[in-house]
């Protein structure tokens, strides 16, 4: 749990960079490959909104506990302007920037827990988490 | 990271090797349109099986290079998307509608060698 792994972001390389390290962890904590895929999706998608909207900040990348359930969790943090309607941001389809307006949906969609904190003009803190399935 | 284009008779074969990034996405559009003019190229075929992960900036990207493609006169055919590629994908809400795919590059060739046309199965 002690190793926090901290990605800059602040240029397109840094998103390919945080998506990487993302599934490099994700595989050492023991995610299927067809997890992996989807947690480096995800990053990719908030690393981008960093970039779009803050220009820059930063993507933690943890694995976490909850009981001898284990996990990754991802916190992609800014202090951009802000989402003013965090609701509508989370409706597919609705971007100010232009994108696909799939980025934080889609993020929500591929992971297992997913909030967001923002205040206008202060910044915004994305906190997402993918748990490991059981096999049965 | 420059993606490698081949010219193979009237197909332009771009097969990308490695992770890119968007402007290495937007390069690779622009250098196929370009190269569509250029060569006069009927078909492009872009060989995604290295991409370990496709988000919506490189599916937008690859849309848009279909299209116009297309406005220019060429069929282009999305090669290789993988499994796991497929699944984060159909997750994310992340088509490629109005953009032929095949298999690989193999199915990808005769697809265009069809003119485009989707394989008829016989029945």
């Amino acid at each position: 749990m002690a190793d926090e792994i901290r990605v800059a972001i602040a240029s397109d390389k840094d998103v390919v960079q945080a998506r990487q390290t993302g599934r490099e962890l994700a595989a050492r904590a023991g995610f299927s490959s067809g997890d992996q895929t989807v947690i480096a999706a995800a990053i990719s998608e908030i690393a981008r909104n960093v970039l779009m909207y803050a220009r820059q900040g930063e993507i933690l990348i943890s694995v976490v506990m909850n009981g001898d359930h284990s996990g990754v969790m991802i916190v992609a943090r800014d202090q951009g302007p802000g989402i003013p309607d965090i609701d509508r941001a989370l409706r597919d389809g609705y971007s100010t920037s232009g994108g696909l307006g799939l980025g934080l949906p889609g993020a929500k969609r591929l992971m297992d827990d997913f909030e967001i904190v923002s205040a206008v003009q202060q910044g915004t803190t994305v906190t997402m988490r993918k748990w490991k399935r059981f096999h049965g | 990271m420059e993606v490698p284009i081949l010219k193979q008779g009237l197909y332009l074969i771009a097969s990308i090797q490695s992770a890119l990034t968007d402007a290495d996405l937007l390069q690779l559009r622009e250098a196929l349109i370009e190269r569509v003019g250029r060569f006069r190229s009927r078909g492009v075929i872009v060989d995604v099986t290295a991409l370990d992960v496709m988000d919506s900036f490189a599916v937008r990207t690859l849309r848009d290079i279909a299209h116009m493609a297309r406005l220019r006169g060429a069929e282009t055919v999305i090669v290789g998307i993988q499994p796991d590629v497929a699944f984060a994908m159909v997750q994310l809400g992340l088509s490629l509608k109005g953009v032929a795919t095949a298999l690989d590059l193999e199915e990808g060739l005769a697809f265009l060698d069809r003119g485009g046309e989707p394989k008829r199965v016989r029945g």
